[in-house]
Formats: C-alpha cells, sequence, structure tokens
C-alpha cells in the first residue's frame, strides 16, 4: 500500500467525540492535532452535572482522558483555534488554523495572581451567563490545559497593564495576536458538536423575557457545585427554592418550525435532572410534559426507576403558551389535554425547557465541500474521502454514542493513512 | 543502577510564602539524605527545569522527587528520560489548602518531602513486558452479521490481518433476511446492500473467513491468543493479536409472550422477524390461506419494556414497524395499517421515517395494552385509545405483527458459577473474603479457557456491554470487544460505527500490547505485576480478584499470570496475603516506606496523624479541587494516592496503626450495581477488606472506628473538608492510638 504523504491526522472538535477520535488514534499509535475553539478541552459533557443513566459525574471520565492525553505525546493540541480552511484530498490535506489569542502563554502557572488583580467581570460563559467571573479566569475546575485566559475586553481596558503586571512569572502577553498556522494532515476528523436550540425562537415560551423560564442546559449548571449556585437548584428571579416545576420535552424539536428532528437526549436529560431536584428537594413536584419518552435500550431501566417517584408526573401533551404572574414571577401553562380537548392551566415555579441539538456546522460548516442533511448536519460518516464526521456533527447522539462515533472516525482516519 | 536523589522545591505560586523552605530542604537532606536538595522560584519555568537538566547531566542525579504543584499539572514539563520523577504536590494538597505559616501546615509539607523520597527510592523504571511467544496483530472476529462483517472488513482496511468465525454456512447473519433497511438519512426505504458487504469481505486477501464453524477454544491473551476452530470436523489454529464479539442477537421467543397478544392462538399473529422472512420471500399475505392483506396492526413492545419478559427497549422495533407498515403500503396503498404504540421510538434523524409513515396513511393508536382476538381468520386488536380516550376495536384485521425484541447471543447458557465443579471439599475459611463474581453464561461463543469463565462477563440482561458511559469499550476480559446487537440493541447504522469502533479498540490493543504497554484505562503503562513464587501459599485470591480474569492456575494451583491481559490496577497486589505480587514502579514496600516516612509527634502534642488511601483518578483530584479553590481542610492528614483503592493491601492498615498514626481513611469510587471504580470492583473489595480488618481490630481491642471507607466521586471535592474534620473529631474522641511511640 502506497503511503499518504503525511501520517497526522487533525481532529476538529475538543469534545467527547473529537476527543475520543484523537485519544483512540494516538494510542494506536498515529500523530495527532487536536484543535478546539473553547480555551479548554471537553466541550458540552465539561459543563454536565451528571451522565444518566448512571448518575455519575463527567469529570470522572474526563480526568482519565486527559490523563491519557499526558501520557500521550502524540497529540498536539491547539485550543482557542479553529479551522479556517481545507484543501487538498486523501493522505494530502492543507489545512489552515486560526490560533485566537489566548493573551496567557505557557509560562502559566495557574496560581490565580492575574484574576485577584483584576476587579472587570464578565458574564460567565462555563455557566451560560449565570454568574459573573473575573475577565482574567480559569473557566473551570478541570480545564485541561489548565491555564488562564484573559478575555479580549480586559485586554483592551484600562486594567491590563495592572492584571499584567500582578502575573509573577511573565506569563501575559497583552500583544498576542491572533495567527494562522499551515498544516498537511492525512485526514480529518470533524467533531465540532452542537449548540443549544435557541430557546428564544419558541416565542410562546418566554425565554429571556421571563426569568423562571430556564433550559435544560443551564439546569445543568444550576446543579453543579461548581455552578452559579454551588449545586443548589434555585429559581432566577428570587433565589427561592422551587416546588413546582414543569419540564417540557421537544422544546423545539420535532417541530417542522424549529428542529424537524427529535434530539434524542432530552428526554433521559429531563428524567435525569428530574432526579437532581427530587435529591434536593423532597417535596417537590414535577411534571414532565412529553410526546414520547424516548428511553431506548437500557436506559429503559432509568424511566422505570424515574416513573416510580409518585412526585414525578408524565403529562402526554404539548404546552401551547407560558405565562408569567408578574407579581411572582411564577408561572402558568397552557395545555392543551388532547383526551378531553379541554385546555389546562398548570401553574409552575420553574420551567426547564428541553431545548435540542442544533449542530454547529448549520452555522459554522466545514471549510470545504460536503454534503449535509437538510438540518445542517453532515450527512455521512464518510463526508469525503479522507475526512470523516463524527459524534453529533452527524446526527443527535448521546455521550456513549459520540465516543462510539468518536472511535469509528478514528479507525476511517488511519485507514485514510494506509490507503493511498 | 546506581542511584542518586535530588530534591527540588519549587518556592513560587505561594509556597515559598506560606513555608519555611529553608527547614523543608533540611528535610530533604537530612531525613531523607538526599545529596542534592535546590530550591527555585520557578522550577517549571525554563531556568528551573535546565536546574534539574545540569544535575542530571553533571551531577548525576536520577532520582528527582520534585515538591512543586500537583502532578495532575505541568506534566510535561517535569518530564526526564532514564529518570525516576517523583511528585510531591506540597501546592494544591499543602499550601493552597491550609494556613501559611502555621506549625501544622509546615510539618505536612514536611512529612510530603519524606514521603516523596520513600516512594522515589523505592522506584525502578518498568521495563516493558515481551512474552516468550511471538506477538501477534491479528484479529479475529467472532461472528459473520452485519456487524462481524463490518469489523473484518474496516479492520482490514486498516491493514491488519482478520480471521471471521460464521457459525452459519453462509455469510450475513440475521440481516440476510432483511430486503430493505432504515438508515440515514431516513426518507425513504433503503435496499440492504448486505451482499455488496459479503461480496466485499470474501474477496479482501486479509480476511480467511470460516463459515459453518465455531471457536472451540481460545487461550492466551491479547497479542499471544491461540484460537482453535472447528469446522467440518477438523480444527484450524491461528495465533491471534485482539478479538471482536460480534455475536449477535436472537429474536425473543414468542412462545413465552403473554396470551393476550394472540400469539399462537392463530397462525395469522406473526412476530416482525417472522414479517421479515415473509416480505424477503415474496409478498405479504395472510398466512392462514395467503390471500391478500387488506387489514393489517403491529403491537409494539410485544413482550418488551416489562420487567416480566424483556425488561429493557430493543431500539429498533419502532422502526421496523414502520418499514413493515410501509410494505404493505407500498404494497396495496388501500391497505388500512395501524401501528399501535406505547413510546414513538425514532430518535435522531429517524424522526423523518415516522413523518413518513404518517404521510402514508398509517394510523397510530397510543395504548398501552391491547388485546388481541381471533375469530377464525380473522383478528381484532381491542385498545385504549390514549389520544381519544376511547376503547377502540381494531376489526377484521388479516394481519397482527409482534413486535418482539433483541436477545444478545451471550444470555443463552447457564450460570458458570452454578456448571463449575466444586474444587474438593474445602471448607469456607472464616476469614475469607467473598469476592462479588463475575456474572458469565455459557454461551459457547468463544470458549476462553479463562480460570473465571468460558465467555465476557454480562453486564445486565446478558449484554457483555461496558458499563462505563464515556468508555463504551470498556471490556473486562482485555483485547476482547463487543459490537453491535450482543452488546447493545441498536440499528442498522449504529452497529455499523459500533463495528469500526470495536475494530478500531482491538487495533489500538494489539499495538499497545507489542510495546509492552497496558491498554485502558492505564493505556501506555509499562509495568507489569511480577509475582515471587517461592512464597505463594495457593491462596487463589489472585485469580479470583482479578477483575480482568488476567491469572489462570496451574496444575498446582499456582497463579499462572497472562501479563498481556493485565490492566496495572493491581488488584491482585492487594489481594495477596503473603505479598509476593508487585510492579517495578508501585508495590507494597513502596506504599509501606511512605506510611513509615510520616513523623507521629508524641502523644502530648495532640497532633492526631490520619493516612488517607485516595484512588488518583477520583479522590486525589476532588483533593486538588479543594486546593485550587482554596478551601481548606484538617491539617492532620497525609494522602497517598493509589491505582486503585482494590491494590489496599491490609498490611498498609498495619504499618499505619503499628507506627501510631491515629486513623485511616480510605476515599475510592462508587461500587456496587452502578460503580464508577475504573477497575470493575477495586473499590468494593478494598471496603471488604477493610471490613475484614475491623473485625481484627475489635479482636485487638484497637478501635474499629480508626479505619473508615468512603465513596468519593471526583466532584466531591465540596465534601472534603467536611468529611475529613469529621473523621478527625472521631479520632479525637477515641483517643490516641496506644501504638504511639512504639
Amino acid at each position: 500500500m502506497a503511503k499518504a504523504v503525511t501520517q497526522s491526522i487533525l481532529v476538529v472538535g475538543g469534545g467527547m467525540s473529537g476527543l475520543s477520535a484523537a485519544i483512540e488514534a494516538a494510542e494506536a499509535g498515529h500523530e495527532v492535532y487536536l484543535v478546539e475553539k473553547n480555551p479548554y478541552l471537553g466541550g458540552r459533557v465539561a459543563q454536565l452535572h451528571k451522565y444518566f443513566p448512571k448518575l455519575c459525574p463527567p469529570y470522572c471520565g474526563l480526568e482519565i482522558n486527559f490523563r491519557r492525553l499526558k501520557n500521550n505525546p502524540k497529540v498536539r493540541i491547539f485550543t482557542l483555534a479553529e479551522v479556517t480552511s481545507i484543501s487538498g484530498s486523501e493522505g494530502d490535506w492543507d489545512v489552515s488554523i486560526k490560533l485566537n489569542p489566548r493573551y496567557v502563554n505557557e509560562k502559566c502557572t495557574g496560581c490565580n495572581k492575574c484574576s485577584e488583580a483584576c476587579t472587570m467581570e464578565i458574564d460567565n460563559p462555563f455557566n451560560y451567563g449565570m454568574d459573573k467571573i473575573k475577565a482574567a479566569y480559569l473557566p473551570h475546575d478541570m480545564a485541561f490545559p489548565m491555564r488562564y485566559v484573559l478575555d479580549p475586553a480586559l485586554v483592551k481596558g484600562s486594567e491590563a497593564k495592572k492584571v499584567k503586571e500582578a502575573c509573577p512569572y511573565d506569563a501575559i502577553d497583552l500583544d498576542m495576536q491572533a495567527q494562522t498556522v499551515q498544516l498537511k494532515m492525512g485526514a480529518v476528523v470533524w467533531a465540532t458538536g452542537w449548540k443549544p436550540y435557541d430557546a428564544a425562537k419558541l416565542d410562546t415560551y418566554g425565554f429571556g423575557t421571563y426569568p423562571n423560564v430556564i433550559t435544560n442546559v443551564m439546569m445543568e449548571r444550576l446543579a453543579a457545585y461548581n455552578g452559579p449556585t454551588q449545586g443548589k437548584i434555585l429559581r432566577p428571579s428570587d433565589g427561592k427554592a422551587p416546588e413546582t416545576i414543569a419540564f417540557i420535552q421537544c422544546a423545539g424539536s420535532r417541530d417542522e418550525n424549529h428542529l424537524p428532528f427529535c434530539s434524542s437526549i432530552c428526554c433521559l436529560a429531563s428524567l435525569k435532572q428530574s432526579t437532581y431536584i427530587r435529591e434536593q428537594y423532597p417535596d417537590a413536584k414535577i411534571t414532565i410534559f412529553f410526546i414520547d419518552i424516548r428511553a431506548t435500550d437500557r436506559l429503559e431501566d432509568f424511566y422505570r426507576k424515574v416513573k416510580e417517584d409518585p412526585n414525578i408526573q408524565f403529562f402526554k401533551g404539548k404546552v401551547a403558551k407560558i405565562e408569567q404572574d408578574a407579581a411572582t414571577s411564577n408561572l402558568i401553562l397552557r395545555v392543551e389535554d388532547t383526551t378531553t380537548m379541554s385546555l389546562h392551566e398548570i401553574p409552575a415555579e420553574l420551567v426547564v425547557l428541553a431545548t435540542g441539538m442544533q449542530p454547529n456546522t448549520s452555522e459554522s460548516p466545514v471549510p470545504t465541500s460536503l454534503a449535509y442533511d437538510d438540518y445542517g448536519f453532515v450527512a455521512a460518516m464518510a463526508a469525503r474521502p479522507g475526512l470523516f464526521a463524527s459524534g453529533c456533527t452527524r446526527t443527535p447522539a448521546g455521550v456513549s454514542e459520540s465516543v462510539q462515533d468518536g472511535t469509528a472516525a478514528a479507525l476511517k482516519a488511519i485507514q485514510s493513512l494506509v490507503r493511498r | 543502577m546506581e542511584t542518586k536523589l535530588a530534591v527540588y522545591i519549587c518556592t513560587g505560586c505561594g509556597i515559598g510564602e506560606a513555608l519555611d523552605i529553608e527547614a523543608l530542604s533540611k528535610v530533604a537532606t537530612k531525613d531523607c539524605k538526599a545529596p542534592i536538595c535546590r530550591n527555585h522560584p520557578n522550577l517549571c519555568s525554563q531556568d528551573g527545569v535546565q536546574l534539574i537538566k545540569n544535575d542530571i547531566a553533571n551531577e548525576g542525579a536520577n532520582v528527582l522527587v520534585i515538591a512543586a504543584c500537583s502532578p495532575r499539572v505541568m506534566y510535561d514539563v517535569f518530564a526526564f528520560d532514564d529518570c525516576v520523577v517523583e511528585r510531591t504536590n506540597i501546592r494544591e494538597q499543602v499550601v493552597w489548602c491550609q494556613k501559611p505559616n502555621d506549625e501544622d501546615t509546615q510539618m505536612m509539607a514536611e512529612d510530603y518531602v519524606r514521603m516523596g523520597a520513600a516512594k522515589a527510592k523505592k522506584t525502578e523504571l518498568p521495563e516493558p513486558y515481551k512474552p516468550e511467544q511471538e506477538m501477534s496483530k491479528d484479529i479475529l472476529v467472532v461472528g459473520g452479521g452485519l456487524a462481524g462483517l463490518t469489523a473484518a472488513l474496516e479492520a482490514s482496511k486498516a491493514g491488519y490481518q482478520v480471521v471471521l468465525v460464521e457459525k452459519e454456512a453462509e455469510l450475513g447473519g440475521f440481516q440476510k433476511k432483511v430486503a430493505q433497511k432504515v438508515t440515514f438519512p431516513y426518507k425513504e426505504l433503503t435496499a440492504n446492500d448486505l451482499n455488496q458487504l459479503v461480496q466485499a469481505v470474501e474477496s479482501d486477501s486479509g480476511i480467511k473467513v470460516y463459515t459453518g464453524a465455531k471457536v472451540e477454544k481460545i487461550s492466551g491473551g491479547p497479542c499471544v491468543f491461540d484460537v482453535s476452530i472447528k469446522q467440518n470436523g477438523s480444527t484450524a489454529e491461528h495465533h491471534m493479536g485482539a478479538i471482536v464479539l460480534a455475536a449477535g442477537w436472537q429474536p425473543y421467543d414468542p412462545a413465552n409472550l403473554d396470551g393476550k397478544l394472540g400469539y399462537g392462538a392463530s397462525p395469522n399473529v406473526i412476530t416482525n422477524v417472522q414479517f421479515e422472512e415473509m416480505f424477503t420471500s415474496g409478498a405479504v399475505v395472510r398466512p392462514s390461506d395467503q390471500t391478500p392483506v387488506k387489514n393489517a396492526a403491529f403491537l409494539q413492545c410485544a413482550g418488551q419494556r416489562d420487567p416480566e419478559y424483556l425488561p429493557y427497549c430493543s431500539s429498533v422495533c419502532c422502526f421496523t414497524a414502520l418499514k413493515q407498515a410501509i410494505q404493505i403500503k407500498q404494497q396495496d396503498p388501500d391497505a388500512n395499517v395501524f401501528v399501535v404504540y406505547k413510546e414513538m421510538r425514532t430518535p435522531g434523524q429517524g424522526e423523518d421515517f415516522y413523518r413518513k409513515a404518517q404521510q402514508e396513511g398509517i394510523v397510530f393508536v397510543r395504548c398501552q395494552s391491547p388485546e388481541v382476538m381471533v375469530q377464525g381468520s380473522k383478528l381484532t386488536v381491542e385498545a385504549d385509545d390514549e389520544l381519544s380516550g376511547e376503547k377502540i376495536l381494531l376489526a377484521d384485521l388479516d394481519l397482527v405483527v409482534l413486535a418482539t425484541g433483541m436477545v444478545p447471543a451471550t444470555a443463552f447458557g447457564e450460570d458458570f458459577k452454578a456448571v463449575q465443579p466444586k474444587e474438593g471439599e474445602e471448607k469456607e475459611k472464616e476469614d475469607e473474603i467473598k469476592v462479588p463474581a463475575d456474572a458469565i453464561l455459557v454461551s459457547d461463543i468463544l470458549n476462553l479457557e479463562y480460570r473465571q469463565g468460558p465467555e465476557l462477563p454480562g453486564l445486565r440482561y446478558g449484554f457483555p456491554d461496558s458499563h462505563y458511559i464515556c468508555f463504551p469499550y470498556e471490556s473486562r476480559r482485555t483485547g476482547i470487544y463487543a459490537a453491535g446487537c450482543v452488546r447493545r440493541p441498536m440499528g442498522v447504522a449504529g452497529a455499523l460505527e459500533d463495528a469500526a469502533g470495536a475494530a478500531m479498540k482491538a487495533i489500538q490493543c494489539v499495538e499497545l500490547t507489542t510495546r509492552g504497554a497496558s491498554v485502558h484505562p492505564r493505556a501506555g503503562d509499562l509495568s507489569y505485576p511480577e509475582f515471587f513464587m517461592q512464597r505463594c501459599t495457593q491462596c487463589k485470591r489472585c485469580t479470583e480478584e482479578c477483575p480482568f480474569g488476567a491469572i489462570n492456575e496451574d496444575e498446582k494451583a499456582n497463579p499462572l499470570p497472562q501479563p498481556t491481559r493485565c490492566r496495572r490496577c493491581s488488584v491482585c497486589m492487594g489481594a495477596c496475603p503473603e505479598r509476593i505480587i508487585s510492579f517495578k514502579n508501585y508495590s507494597i514496600a513502596m506504599i509501606g516506606d511512605m506510611i513509615k516516612a510520616i513523623e507521629v509527634p508524641e502523644e502530648d502534642e495532640e497532633k492526631p496523624r490520619i493516612v488517607i488511601l485516595a484512588c488518583e483518578n477520583d479522590a486525589y483530584p476532588a483533593l486538588d479541587m479543594v486546593g485550587l479553590r482554596r478551601m481548606t481542610y484538617n491539617a492532620w492528614v497525609r494522602v497517598i494516592p493509589l491505582r486503585c483503592l482494590g491494590s489496599l493491601n491490609l498490611v498498609w492498615i498495619a504499618d499505619t496503626l503499628s507506627k501510631g498514626i491515629d486513623g485511616v481513611f480510605l476515599l475510592g469510587c462508587r461500587h456496587g450495581d452502578e460503580y464508577q471504580c475504573h477497575f470493575i470492583k477495586g473499590s468494593e473489595l478494598s471496603e471488604i477488606r477493610l471490613s475484614k480488618v475491623k473485625e481484627t481490630l475489635d479482636r485487638l481491642v484497637l478501635e474499629s472506628d480508626r479505619v473508615r471507607f468512603e465513596m468519593l466521586s471526583i466532584a466531591d471535592c465540596d465534601r472534603l473538608p467536611a468529611l475529613l474534620d469529621e473523621f478527625a473529631a472521631r479520632l479525637v474522641e477515641i483517643g490516641p492510638n496506644p501504638y504511639k511511640g512504639y
């Protein structure tokens, strides 16, 4: 077999699928470049409180994966980086990677002095803007690489110099510029994942207007100790412990006006989140509004367990509209009961919208020509010879499936290297 | 090799301001007798690293203790070839979580330097394991259905030789019955292209196919598997590297279904599998008289999602029903076709296919408990329609199709424990440690010559799946990876990816193993257990407790380790009462020396000491996070990270308590049904062992509360300070360890 021009594999996206693809290929002996647009690896899973159905913390598996990376010099990591162009063909790709400035170099020890010196605060992106963080910050407790970041607003502002001087190790570089590196790659795995569907587009639900209407990804942060409320699930309007909580399934998903497909994970996510609430508030009452509960394979066990909880009610029906009581910020859900054709008004103190997955490729496509499906997912794993899509770039998937897919994509990429 | 110890103390990140560095250095040079001890204000800088490099080059320093930040950071900076490097964590786990310039803080740091030096002195650089036999990188695939064929082809395309074994006379598996499939992009029915796949496999020179064959025996381990394949009365032998198990599934036996579903009461009540066969062999007709089907109903979840039958969902039956319903409609657009379902499960883009079925005019009835009534050749389904709230009758039906589920091929066969011949009449010893046994059914698929059983252990319902959400290919039998519907119920699209994923893991396994390295989760680890056999008493604990079945037994009942199966968790080391198992860089003596290096203040100083044995993957990072958040915890604790709590050897408890240390706190991962221990049952085993020692302590009138086990996850940093204080308070209550000063 003729060899490819270069034996390196480019993996774009450091979330669960890309991380897996990169590590799996590297452990089989291949050289990998891993490109991530955030300042840290781990993607969406790093922001989850627990996984369903085991209710175990994502940090646990991330720690193992990071250790695998640490032990494997074959993986080169670029954070705050984006692939801007891909040209060429299987075995011989030319790739441009834009490295955005972190303003902190490799001398950073993680000592926190810059953050102590900084008074400027920004919305915390890790917590979906639900709290503030210093503009010189470590993105989260297990940020990998463990290196601080300066927000561009801080760098442009008057405090920049003070923050720079606070660093004892000369790790802050205020003049850092975006730069572009050109690499030759043998194969590419695209795993840029998903983003939560914009709940503000669900105009009858009042997200963004009613503070106590939140999304499922926000609920993950509320339940997490390193979230905005130190793990206490409190409603945003007044910090009160909610007594009645409603989950609205398929908020945007399975809806031809929004995301016509099913996002696969939201049923289990809501079941899981209902256990977070029940653990903290033994008297809280939960209603889950659903079309179908899609607990496939052994996940059925988890559904069965949650159903046994008398405080969790399942209501088949779609919520037409949410209204807010201005005095209490409580919410009233208008629901059509399809059985009796009657309209119900159901009160809730907190509403969680189970918003779905929008593929990031629907807004930021792969910078080369390839086929997408109607919804912006890459149409096939073998998107082109030598270029593979994996994880939620291809289809809405849970964590296990994303890892499975990333592992498969790693093999396809390796085949590209031996094929030419 | 001559060793020379050098201790480096970083004074950056607040260390220098919080500690008396001169006193700390004195500990290194006096107590630890380090010929070299240096400080640096920023050890991880180029300049600091150069300092170390100079000592390596000029002074012959080769055992390096780096007292600085956590080993979880700056791992690439403090990496020195051919040197023992011990990272002593005095940043996260001392100065960031303790009061600065406090006597207790100083004592803690000093102990850590002593412990680090003790550990480093006992560490040798591991040399990779090379078996005597030649190592093979070839991949064995068991099962020639969709997943097996795909795994074989994918491995071959990556340049690996493959042997494929299929029990039937022809390749293809269940998919041979299937004419049309449902897969991406989920818009239309897709013609099944299985034949192309079969041809590709058959014409691939890298794949040796055995049909009508079975695996009679597998011995050895990764890269040294010896596989006997029986075909037509003769046996072929292959030396293999790794294995993909793709043995597929069997339909649930419809005879076991609830009678009200009507199976057996009329030939016109069939299963979804029988429907496939009928469609593929020609037209869909009424079985009783071969007349065309005008009215049909599909009853979903037949004996599924029901603890009395199959408790799980088989994932594909909704798609199958939609497909079959459309097939009837395409055969006769005027046919009335009903799908009676509990939950319609068409995830992802599969929703489009559900939408298509609705557009085709198929009628959906949501009902939890339909009943089939037989009137001659006609059938009626009675259903409580949840949509209308009324009882409806679907009458005049020619055909009822029951969605029966998937049973993995591994779920058949007797329980291995039940069929295993009992060894002698040995009475159960009083101090016998009951090891939670693996659920292995003798399903006659792999026929492993492993002491712990001939097949992969099942997880639930007989699926030999991984219990780890983030590691779906974790296997409890190293180098053997399950793929496709034997692993968990999945459709065509899922099986293709799963097969490629499993092939990837098999390839990775042979690549790592031929380098002498461990596979996941300690991927790349070159150490392996060595047994000092002269002292073995054949107690069998190592063979029983190894979570991966890596240790067989010879005829004389001696343990027979198979190092390429080993995952380096060191559970065997913890299990061995004779302490004959050790790794070059991890041993009982090493941890023992770390414990002995702790200075125990006299009783009147009122400074109790607590040894924390912490899982290095979860509890240890959680302790780091306490420091990262600048929370504080008890100053009496001394943390020793373990590869897995399962490596806990009870002698360490004795070492600790006989030294006058007041308590031992074990921080391990969650165990039980939802275990999080990365080595399956290591954490559980440590707690079992601890319970034994508690009994002994009570007998010795040494309070058993001095030892404690707690399950702690990596995300539990918030729980830690109170947990440690609470234990310390209990120790104060108990009073000082009477062995102090002995």
